[in-house]
């Protein structure tokens, strides 16, 4: 089984861009568990067609600690499993702590065992929790895997940067390894070519350029997938592709974080500055 | 063999690691200080080990039952908060024990989570949960920041923030104590009946942790500061504050809040301590020393001049909290001793500062660390060797492995008694330091003393 996380600066498309792809990799008939890693518990709310589900520290809450696979993880589009970490309300308790108590849980209960058949699992982690819990999906024995959305736009970028920091010093001790960017476009000048330049930066690559295409929002409206909502548009090919690429991806590396002399140098040569 | 046997005799620099430290939790302060509040039930908000371990501490000091309550936090509480468990505790604990007062402080846990109580006694009392006449206060106490003495000035911050000035002057006096034992706090309030001023004391362990056995249990004994002295504190003429470290804080804040005037002195331990102690005290209440004071005093100078040629050059280790410290350095060093290694675990630069003040144009060179720890107290005793340690219980192995003795004093001491009943506050209590030491400094001499030096009278 394949561990994968998804990191990416707020707002940068990481829900969707990891259930559109995780939908692609059903259609090739891979099994596929996702796991939210936010209080928001928004991160499935595509493959199940609403957002009814239960979260994990829900559940905890409500029927204490005996809790079962069954009540926390929830079938969704194409034969993958759902599951929501949830957290506290904005402003009380630990978002950090919450992520970490659900998938400790998710793994006493035994969610990754061999029998549950997983080509993968996919954690998709919240932007902006910056503590232990923001770590957990890639300590030692977790992630394996982590992919960053960003697009060419300065601060995602910047996050990007930052996050590469965060693997870095868990690359060290353990086993997690960048597997490349992931540009959601938003149609910046030379985009693409930015984000390939910033990837051989890292070390890394760009493993897919999604385009911005409204059918995305017209698919999340509906509560679908792209894929599932009208597999026949270009945008439903993109996401397969992305998912053809992370399935075939053989380049995992420990990034090589830039200096912020060195990132802004690299806007300003891409003609960020001109615009 | 020696139990510390792996203490290297050199020092090294050390940055990331304490061994033995020379402190606790900030929660144990406060909880102690909540217990000096009439009909106050201690609650800790955080995991039930802390409050276990914060009473155990202090039953094992104090050797009376010490009643606490917890939010019982679990893995839900410090994902969600833990808002829901205080509520909760709040009501049972109001329906249950039905205490006076509830005093909150919290933990680790509670605070790194980032729970407001502030927020969350405003909710409680919007619900109803506070029934009428019931009071609340609340301490951010978090370990991770200063020490026991920290929690403890916390707490008593929040007790004078009780304060409710009506605007109409009384002749009371506020006098912070400090940290200092049951038997110490009613020693200051009889200094200042016998002087004539009119004190709140606050907080007042004294008849809460050293009540006597009478065959009937009580939860909320007759002791502690009550919480109407505590909200006429801002009408009160001025504020002494006993100890930099333990009582500073609140007594600013009743000088700024309040326009309560604010001395702070130091801890009353030893003469000029005592002596500086009185001196305010007698200039509020206009009077001179009075001659049952002044005897007092006599008798203490009577027994340093008597016993002077023993005391004369002795070097003594001490260990502590700082503002008990600074005022036994004095004392020492007024005895003509020689206070040469002074540790605490309580951070500070000033009190290292002070500690060097103290000991200036001495005959002895002082080492002296803030945010120390034992194992240092232990290495600078093998270098050099000391006469006497003055400290709590954890020295006994310092005691025991370099043939040293020990005189206990201070927090914790856990393996002997008296020290809730005989303060060694004001000149009786200088009275009882010096019969201490010289009990241990005279015990030792008979003990090496050739048979021709083997004296009958000393």
């Amino acid at each position: 089984m394949r561990k994968v996380a998804i990191y990416g600066k707020g707002g940068i498309g990481k829900s969707t861009t990891t259930q559109n792809t995780v939908a692609g990799l059903a259609e090739m008939g891979r099994k596929v568990m996702v796991v939210g890693c936010d209080p928001k518990a928004d991160s499935t709310r595509l493959l199940l067609g609403g957002l009814a589900q239960k979260s994990v520290l829900d559940t905890l809450r409500e029927e204490g600690e005996d809790v079962e696979l069954e009540d926390i993880r929830k079938p969704g589009y194409g034969g993958t499993w759902c599951v929501e970490s949830g957290g506290p309300e904005p402003g009380v308790g630990c978002a950090g702590r919450g992520i970490i108590t659900s998938i400790n849980m998710l793994e006493s209960l035994g969610a990754y065992e061999e029998s549950e058949g997983l080509d993968y699992a996919f954690y998709d982690v919240l932007g902006d929790v910056v503590c232990g819990g923001f770590a957990m999906p890639i300590r030692d024995g977790k992630a394996q895997e982590i992919y960053i959305v960003c697009s060419g736009e300065m601060m995602a970028m910047y996050a990007a940067n930052n996050i590469c920091k965060g693997i870095m010093k868990y690359a060290e001790s353990g086993g997690v390894r960048l597997g490349g960017l992931i540009c959601n476009s938003r149609n910046t000048d030379r985009e693409a070519e930015l984000i390939t330049e910033l990837a051989s930066k890292l070390g890394t690559q760009m493993i897919y350029f999604v385009p911005r295409d409204n059918d995305v929002q017209r698919a999340e409206i509906n509560r679908k997938t792209v894929i599932e909502w009208d597999g026949t548009v270009p945008q439903a090919d993109q996401y397969r592709g992305l998912a053809k690429a992370i399935d075939e991806n053989q380049m995992f590396v420990i990034p090589k974080p830039l200096q912020i002399e060195d990132l802004e140098q690299l806007l300003m040569e891409y003609g960020i500055m001109d615009a | 063999m020696a139990l510390l046997r792996h203490t290297p005799v050199e020092v090294m620099e050390r940055k990331a690691l304490t061994i033995n430290p020379a402190k606790t939790c900030q929660p144990i302060g406060a909880m102690y200080a909540a217990l000096g509040i009439h009909g106050c039930l201690p609650h800790s908000h955080g995991s039930q080990g802390c409050c276990a371990y914060h009473r155990s501490a202090l039953t094992r000091h104090y050797k009376e039952p010490v009643s606490a309550s917890t939010s019982s936090f679990t893995e839900g509480a410090s994902v969600f908060g833990g808002h829901a468990n205080l509520l909760q505790a709040i009501n049972n604990i109001f329906t249950v024990y039905d205490p006076e007062v509830i005093a909150v402080h919290t933990t680790c846990l509670s605070e790194t989570i980032g729970d407001d109580l502030n927020q969350i006694f405003d909710k409680a009392r919007k619900e109803g949960k506070v029934p009428e006449g019931k009071t609340l206060l609340g301490a951010a106490t978090p370990s991770y920041v200063g020490s026991h003495v920290t929690g403890f000035s916390n707490m008593v911050k929040s007790m004078a923030m009780l304060a409710e000035p009506t605007g109409k002057k009384t002749h009371k006096v506020n006098v912070i104590p400090g940290w200092v034992e049951p038997s110490d706090m009613a020693e200051i309030k009889r200094l200042a009946a016998l002087v004539g001023v009119d004190i709140t004391l606050f907080p007042d362990t004294s008849g809460v942790l050293n009540a006597p056995l009478t065959g009937e249990y009580k939860m909320f004994p007759d002791g502690g500061v009550t919480i109407k002295e505590l909200k006429a504190c801002g009408d009160a003429m001025g504020t002494l504050a006993l100890g930099e470290w333990c009582s500073a804080d609140a007594a600013r804040w009743l000088d700024a809040k309040c326009k309560v005037p604010c001395t702070v002195l130091d801890m009353p331990f030893g003469l000029a301590a005592t002596d500086r102690f009185i001196d305010v005290l007698r200039t509020v209440a206009g009077v001179p020393v009075p001659d049952a004071v002044d005897y007092e005093r006599g008798q203490l100078v009577d027994m340093i001049s008597d016993m002077h040629q023993y005391f004369y050059g002795k070097r003594v280790a001490l260990w502590g909290d700082p503002d008990q410290l600074i005022s036994m350095c004095e004392f020492l060093v007024s005895l003509d001793m020689q206070p040469v290694y002074v540790v605490t675990g309580t951070p500070g630069k000033s009190f290292e500062r002070r500690i060097k003040d103290i000991c200036k144009d001495q005959p002895f060179e002082v080492k002296v660390k803030a945010k120390g720890d034992m194992f240092l107290m232990h290495q600078w005793i093998k270098n050099e060797p000391v006469d006497l340690l003055i400290g709590n219980t954890y020295g006994k192995y310092i005691a025991r492995d370099e043939d040293i003795p020990l005189l206990r004093w201070g927090f914790p001491i856990l393996d002997r008694q008296g020290h809730q009943y005989f303060p060694t506050v004001g000149y009786k209590g200088g009275l009882r330091l010096l019969e201490k030491m010289l009990d241990l400094l005279l015990d030792r001499k008979d003990r090496d003393s050739s048979e021709q030096a083997f004296e009958l009278v000393l």
